[in-house]
């Protein structure tokens, strides 16, 4: 009971912060305040919405005993988490250096370090 | 309890083509690209658990990595203009 309570309130925390990244990336002036809102805000719900899924998949595999194709399942999806959490920043970085240096200014900007350090 | 979470992903992800489709400039494209495949891959997830099949979440788990070498080359390729 108290499990599926927490499920309920991991899942809404993941589809909140995915809902706000699909909605900064139209509400943003440039790449790099959106790539702000696309990165981390769906780092931050994919790691709730998976381990909603985690939570209610050791609930089934407590239920069934130890060796229920269940832990598989378990298992898995905490790779899956451990793939999202390496890579995506990695990617974001990649991509913030890469728009600067093709020649992406930031809209607004008042202090560009990268920019003083180039020349 | 799993499905409309999946189908509330798949509106997000709908709104991110709409960015990927207007986006200015290369590296606008790159970013909804980028977001894309998280939730694209929050979604494989969340329908593994909901159907009960381990094979969607092994795929999630490829779909992530070879997109994170995906995003790498078009990052490089932004940058130099070549390969």
């Amino acid at each position: 009971m108290i499990l599926n309570v927490i499920t309920y309130i991991c899942i809404a925390i993941g589809c909140f912060f995915n809902m706000m990244a699909a909605i900064g990336l139209h509400r943003f002036p440039d790449v790099y305040t959106r790539l702000h809102a696309g990165t981390k805000c769906t780092t931050f719900g994919s790691i709730f919405l998976i381990v909603a899924v985690v939570i209610q998949s050791v609930n089934v595999w407590v239920a069934e005993g130890v060796s229920s194709p269940q832990s598989i399942l378990t298992l898995h999806a905490v790779i899956a988490l451990v793939a999202i959490l390496l890579t995506n920043p990695t990617s974001a970085h990649a991509i913030g250096r890469a728009a600067h240096r093709s020649g992406v200014k930031p809209a607004r900007a008042v202090v560009d370090d990268l920019e003083k350090e180039k020349t | 309890m799993w499905l409309p979470v999946a189908i509330f992903l798949a509106v997000c992800a709908t709104v991110i083509l709409i960015r990927l489709f207007l986006g200015p400039t290369p590296p606008d494209r790159l970013v909804g690209l980028d977001t894309l495949n998280t939730i694209v891959v929050a979604s494989m997830v969340i329908l593994g658990m909901a159907f009960n099949e381990v094979i969607y979440i092994d795929v999630a788990i490829v779909y992530a990595l070879l997109s994170f070498v995906t995003t790498l080359f078009i990052a490089k390729y932004i940058e130099k203009g070549k390969f």
